[in-house]
């Protein structure tokens, strides 16, 4: 039972991440109906924004933070502006190309620069020390580090609520999501709404890099790819669109995967979730909380 | 229309002239020195290292060794009574068909009596036929899979083919000695890489060894290469109620396996094998302190207080300004072993070079005394390195008895 307890630990530390960058995925598809593939790297530029501020700017955790998150709304905008907005009124296959090509140009653009060499982020930037809980009389360890992150996603998730349902910029991504030119014809900037939907999902990507690279002490220029093709699972199982839904999916996935691994191979871990997307797709394509209704045209 | 075709044509100049430019770059690749003819008093020795490229750092590290241990034979009067060796040194670039015409360049036009290296296993696969074709032998200091002195297909030793480093068998036979004996461990955990042949074999090995020796492996886990969260079998290893982790795997997984388990309160000892031997490895690993009761094999260690090695480790920092790592250690050692096998064969002649190498007993290196078996690989102990505040240092050596 306490092995059970400490996986279930484990699951959640990891799922949060997933939930964080799922939520990018998300908001994305939510408005513009993009599955933006290159999701993933920004969040490893983000991570790299982070570790050059902590390093070479000397900057303490915090500042990592704001300014990744600063730079990686910058590229997420600029990306979208480039590569997605003159896409806008062509097929969604063109966009949905352009996003994967986005995403092996970053990609390779990062081993080109950042080069192939593995760095870590320097030791003591944060205090990660082992909390033992005592739950039930069962010992169990987590760590700070795996708290700030449960933490950073919970309130991350809040304000994002926040911003989405009581704030002017909410309601207008909610407007643009519903009926685009139903939107623009009420007044709404609509290019400027998607601008801003970018630039959150991109913070929100960027904060996940930085965890990622606290978390498994290492950043690299393909450290994105798999992180964000979970992620998008995490947002397709929780239905893709929905804020609340690319929560739920994230925590489940990370909990699932870890269960997988923990309890049965590590090599099957890949392969299950894989499995488990085509199913959900099989058999609930609108996702756990999504509601089937046939799209409009 | 008109100027899609002119931008296109453009285009196509560009890309013509970028490839006529790095044609130009690759037929460059000529080497550190142009072979002499051999004079009478000069022997000339094959050099074929990967100084560019994947893996550059290991060949130029044991070739800087390999040129400090000729400078010092060189020095001292050279070989045979008097004659100079004169080490012909070329670049593969890390890349097999390289390594290939480098061998045979070497052996045709620079009449070389003995080619030393390359570093890597499939590098000096590529160069096996040059050297057994021309009977001229080879002798490799970092490649340690079997194959590359015995044919897999027919199970014969190939002539001309040697090696100065450890085959990875014997080394998880003397950590599974270490962890049942030294460690007192009984209930060990394996974690190893599925994608990588190494690791596998590493881990097979110790498997059986262990279990031999009275010890039981509790559990078992595989990981593909690029994995990054090991939280859920480590917790399981903890479960399982492990008191010793074996991990043979490369640095850069090691220390995030090392950081993941000691997160979890994991403070068992895990042993390893050469693949740690990193700098890198304490960053990887979350710090030093981390790295407590961390131990893995290795060819040598350069806290090791036997002169011998030390006199090496002052010599190779006074000229190349670092500390010489286990291809440098295995380079030197190559350098001397080929040395030592003229002056037995009496003469610069290939086949009494590779003869005089395949007698070769108890020659004493920096990496241990060593002596061929009938399939051309060193019987010799093996170190055992404790990391203690992150440093290296010699815990024990130890023989592998098979």
């Amino acid at each position: 039972m306490a092995g059970f307890l400490q996986q279930v630990i484990n699951g959640l530390s990891l799922g949060s991440i997933y939930a964080l960058i799922a939520l990018g995925y998300t908001m994305v598809y939510g408005i513009i109906q993009l599955i933006n593939f290159a999701h993933g790297d920004i969040l490893m530029v983000g991570a790299y924004i982070g570790f050059f501020a902590v390093v070479y700017l000397k900057l303490n955790i915090w500042w990592a933070f704001i300014i990744a998150m600063a730079g990686a709304s910058l590229l997420g905008v600029i990306i979208e502006r480039v590569a997605y907005k003159p896409l806008r009124n062509a097929p969604r296959l063109a966009a949905l190309i352009t996003a994967i090509g986005m995403s092996l140009l970053l990609e390779n653009g990062g081993l080109m620069v950042l080069g192939t060499d593995i760095r870590s982020y320097p030791g003591g930037i944060i205090t990660n020390k082992q909390l033992p809980l005592s739950v039930l009389g069962m010992q169990l360890t987590a760590t700070t580090l795996q708290l700030l992150i449960l933490a950073v996603t919970v309130v991350m998730m809040v304000v994002l609520q926040y911003i989405v349902h009581y704030t002017r910029t909410g309601k207008a991504m909610r407007a643009v999501s519903h009926d685009p030119d139903a939107a623009r014809l009420m007044g709404i900037n609509v290019d400027n709404t998607i601008s801003v939907t970018f630039a959150l999902g991109s913070a929100f990507a960027a904060v996940a890099g930085i965890l990622l690279g606290l978390y498994y002490n290492t950043i690299q220029p393909l450290m994105g790819i798999m992180p964000g093709l979970k992620a998008f699972v995490a947002a397709v199982i929780g239905g893709i669109g929905l804020i609340p839904g690319a929560m739920l999916g994230g925590f489940a996935l990370g909990v699932f995967e870890t269960m997988v691994s923990g309890y049965w191979s590590s090599k099957m871990r890949d392969p299950i979730v894989f499995i488990l997307l085509i199913l959900i797709l099989l058999l609930k394509p609108a996702g756990l909380l999504g509601k089937n209704n046939t799209e409009k045209v | 229309m008109g100027r899609l075709k002119r931008i296109a044509l453009v285009i196509l100049v560009l890309l013509l002239a970028a490839a006529l430019i790095t044609g130009c770059g690759q037929s460059k690749s000529g080497g550190e020195k142009q072979g002499t003819a051999a004079g009478s008093n000069e022997i000339n020795i094959g050099v074929n290292y990967e100084l560019s490229g994947d893996v550059a750092t290991y060949g130029t590290n044991t070739k800087n060794a390999i040129m400090l241990a000729f400078e010092e034979i060189n020095s001292k009067g050279g070989v045979l009574g008097g004659k100079k060796i004169n080490p012909i040194v070329l670049d593969n670039g890390s890349k097999k068909e390289e390594s290939m015409s480098v061998a045979a360049k070497l052996v045709t036009e620079n009449k070389v009596v003995a080619l030393l290296g390359p570093a890597t296993t499939g590098n000096t696969l590529a160069a096996v036929p040059v050297a057994t074709d021309n009977k001229v032998p080879l002798l490799t200091t970092s490649a340690t899979n079997p194959d590359v002195t015995v044919d897999p297909q027919t199970k014969k030793v190939r002539d001309y083919i040697f090696r100065i480093c450890f085959t990875d068998p014997p080394q998880a036979i003397v950590g599974a000695e270490f962890a049942a004996k030294d460690l007192g461990a009984r209930k060990a955990a394996i974690l190893y890489d599925n994608t990588n042949d190494y690791s596998k074999g590493l881990y097979q090995v110790f498997k059986a060894e262990f279990t031999k020796r009275g010890g039981q492996v509790v559990a078992e886990e595989s990981f593909n290469q690029g994995d990054q969260d090991f939280r859920p079998a480590l917790t399981r290893f903890k479960n399982a109620g492990a008191d010793l982790i074996y991990v043979p795997a490369y640095y850069e997984q090691v220390g995030k396996i090392i950081s993941q388990a000691r997160e979890l309160g994991l403070t068992v000892p895990m042993l390893g094998a050469d693949g740690w031997d990193s700098p890198k490895l304490a960053e990887f690993a979350g710090g030093a302190a981390n790295l407590k009761n961390t131990y893995f094999t290795n060819h040598y260690s350069a806290s090791d207080p036997n002169p011998k090695v030390q006199a090496f480790v002052k010599a190779y920092k006074e000229k190349y300004g670092s500390e010489p790592d286990a291809f440098a250690a295995l380079g030197y050692d190559a350098a001397y072993l080929l040395y030592d096998a003229i002056n037995r064969a009496g003469k610069a002649d290939p086949q009494a070079i590779r003869q005089a190498l395949a007698d070769t007993k108890s020659f004493e290196g920096v990496t241990g005394k060593l002596s061929f078996d009938a399939n051309h690989n060193p019987v010799k102990e093996i170190a055992i390195i404790a990391l203690v505040d992150g440093k290296q240092t010699l815990k024990a050596k130890i023989k592998p008895q098979e």
